[in-house]
């Protein structure tokens, strides 16, 4: 039985891999912001298996806490074998861009909360010298586009932090994976109209844990999105600038 | 494709869409436009529907909140879906307590249409193993319903097609079993009559009972069908084994040419033919058993873009025979009729629901691809026969039925119209009270 904690647990892509780990039985500790939402989540994880759940009342965004809290859980719930950072929010890019305030908030959430969380667990599993940082990050961050660079700005700088803790956690037999989801049908893109790329949170989730059993470095989930990105990457910026993705 | 059709893809409707997520989530602000809660759209007709308005989606509310196993009672929120419940029930030795034919439903639209199933002449409804929900209205109010408080709304809300306010959770009572088999026996019958010996033969020691009838081969043949029985199988199987996802999905709009008369003719005459000896005995799971078109994702294409209608109906028993018998002839008469063709007698068990639509007698479904004018003339036919028999169609299953036969029906509308949300409302429930 492993531990598994999930940071933004009230995310749709967070409660899909609750949903997943506690159908084998592990241990959860979920961290949001709602507590009525998180014990939603805990009882439905408890029926589908979990052998045990804790929640955690936190705003992501104060950072002074996340120490704090990562200690408490710790000590409520044992030692952490996986930890899972998957909040966030989706700003939207028209109304934003023209206002620093607005775009510092959204950056602060999308990165330096990231920051502040991967530093802390990065502390304590090389700590441990053992376990997993899973970081949630995007295919927004692979390439700056006119509709999303708010956004993917943040998205890129979490995934250069993610990638770089790798390096440090190798010698600590800490494996960090980077996860960068395509685009996912949650409650995050509701306003969105869907086409044939979007995925389901349960396929999202179902890739997560695949690259986290395989210990990956980085996984585009769903699969085919690392062509797509690629694909997006090679474009001339000559061209690219003038698109309207 | 606009994903909130209903089932039939026939009406089409024009509707915002608030998706929800969590129990304590308000009464969505719809401004003025009516609510309706929309589940996976399996309901047939417009009884899903709800044109100029509002869909508030419960699908994301699929959290389950407790699950006693050793009671077999389960309370989850609206929108777990019957599949979710079996993934969990089943391993752990229980079982739906009636199902549809269809496990992609939710349980707030279990309850909200009062659903039966292949059991109900000994379990009745869905709607008598609920042991209660909360239901919120519009005026931000929430009702603990039950059998013993508020018992009023309690009723009106089972079968009350989502029109009493939003089902947020509900608990119910599962079935022990001892594993995931069904002991089934398929007996060929040549005529109503048969089908009605079989079902009273069978009633007493056959939990499930349902028939497939030839609504095609007119003359002799007429009335033919297999009539199917099964029970649970005994504690010796072991297996456990849950379902498997649909592994099939149509994969576009069929031709409306491809389903034609003698398409739909060959399909009824291999289906009886494959079977050749007069009763056969199996042992299969309760995925094919219970949910044999489950196999295929999005079947319903297979009618095409002009959607298809299911024709349900009750008749009691007293005259049913000639009634039935009438009925056939006027379906196979008009070559409109298509291969999913089920019928089945109800039991007496009462439901609690004030408009639930199961009564003791026999009850027929059947599919008819829509074309236009000359399959709503059938249907106007139909009703007459039914109507004058004492029967009643299946709201659930319907798009087109008139206002004065609803409320011929259903005479109990008025008094259950009290309990309707003053901000909710859908398409079927406009049309059947637009006139009396």
């Amino acid at each position: 039985m492993k531990t598994i904690l999930l940071i933004g647990a009230t995310s749709a892509i967070a409660e899909e891999v609750g949903k997943s780990y506690a159908r084998q039985g592990h241990r959860l500790v979920l961290w949001g912001r709602n507590k009525p939402h998180l014990e939603s989540i805990g009882k439905n994880l408890k029926v589908l298996g979990a052998s045990e759940v804790h929640v955690s009342e936190i705003d992501l965004d104060d950072c002074e806490q996340h120490a704090k809290a990562l200690e408490e859980s710790v000590s409520e719930a044992g030692q952490l074998d996986v930890a899972i950072v998957a909040h966030g929010v989706l700003p939207d890019q028209q109304s934003v861009q023209q206002s620093f305030e607005r775009i510092q908030s959204s950056i602060h959430t999308n990165f330096i909360s990231y920051v502040s969380l991967l530093t802390e667990l990065a502390n304590y599993f090389e700590s441990i010298r053992r376990g997993t940082i899973v970081s949630i990050t995007s295919v927004a961050g692979d390439r700056g586009r006119k509709s999303n660079y708010v956004y993917g700005a943040a998205k890129a700088g979490a995934a250069t932090f993610t990638d770089g803790l790798r390096g440090r956690l190798v010698a600590s037999n800490v494996h960090v994976v980077n996860i960068k989801p395509g685009m996912v049908d949650t409650p995050m893109t509701q306003h969105l109209k869907k086409g044939a790329l979007f995925a389901s949170p349960e396929t999202v989730a179902n890739g997560i844990v695949k690259a986290i059993n395989k210990k990956k470095a980085t996984a585009y989930v769903p699969g085919y999105w690392r062509l797509v990105m690629f694909i997006i990457r090679s474009i001339p910026e000559s061209i690219f600038k003038k698109t309207n993705f | 494709m606009n994903r909130f059709q209903s089932w039939g893809r026939f009406p089409n409707a024009d509707q915002e869409v608030c998706a929800l997520r969590w129990l304590d989530t308000a009464v969505p602000e719809s401004g003025g436009k009516t609510l309706l809660p929309y589940g996976l759209g399996r309901s047939y007709g417009d009884s899903c529907l709800n044109d100029g308005g509002t869909l508030v989606e419960t699908s994301g509310m699929n959290r389950f909140i407790k699950f006693d196993v050793e009671a077999g009672t389960i309370r989850c929120e609206a929108g777990v879906s019957l599949d979710e419940v079996l993934k969990l029930i089943v391993p752990k030795g229980w079982f739906l307590p009636t199902t549809p034919g269809t496990k992609f439903i939710t349980v707030g639209g279990a309850i909200a249409n009062d659903i039966h199933g292949k059991n109900h002449h000994v379990a009745g409804t869905f709607g008598c193993h609920v042991i209660g929900f909360e239901l919120l209205r519009s005026d931000g109010t929430r009702h603990l319903c039950t059998s013993e408080s508020n018992t009023d709304l309690f009723k009106a809300t089972i079968g009350g097609l989502g029109l009493t306010g939003l089902i947020t959770w509900a608990e119910f009572k599962l079935k022990k079993v001892s594993n995931a088999w069904i002991d089934m026996e398929s007996i060929k019958f040549e005529g109503i009559e048969e089908f009605l010996e079989l079902s009273k033969s069978s009633d007493k020691d056959w939990e499930y009972t349902v028939s497939w009838i030839d609504c095609v081969a007119q003359g002799k043949g007429m009335g033919r069908g297999i009539f199917m029985r099964g029970n649970h199988s005994p504690a010796s199987v072991l297996s456990r084994k849950v379902h498997d996802e649909p592994r099939i999905t149509a994969p576009f709009d069929c031709p409306n040419l491809m389903l034609n008369s003698l398409s739909i003719k060959a399909f009824n005459t291999v289906y009886y033919g494959k079977q050749r000896a007069k009763k056969a005995k199996t042992r299969v799971h309760y995925d094919p058993f219970f949910y044999p078109l489950d196999a295929v994702n999005d079947w319903n294409r297979i009618y095409g873009k002009r959607g298809f209608f299911q024709y349900q109906f009750v008749i009691p028993f007293e005259g049913g025979l000639e009634t039935m018998n009438e009925i056939l002839r006027m379906i196979t008469a008009s070559k409109q009729g298509s291969f999913l063709a089920v019928i089945k007698t109800f039991g007496a068990k009462e439901s609690p629901g004030m408009m639930s639509f199961p009564k003791p007698g026999i009850t027929l479904a059947l599919d008819f691809p829509n074309r236009g004018a000359s399959t709503l003339k059938l249907f106007k036919e139909l009703d007459a026969l039914v109507d004058a028999s004492g029967g009643l169609l299946y709201p659930a299953k319907d798009a087109r039925m008139s206002p004065t036969f609803f409320q011929k029906g259903y005479p109990q509308w008025e008094a259950f119209s009290e309990f309707v949300d003053p901000k909710f409302s859908s398409s079927f429930w406009r049309r059947v009270t637009s006139q009396s």
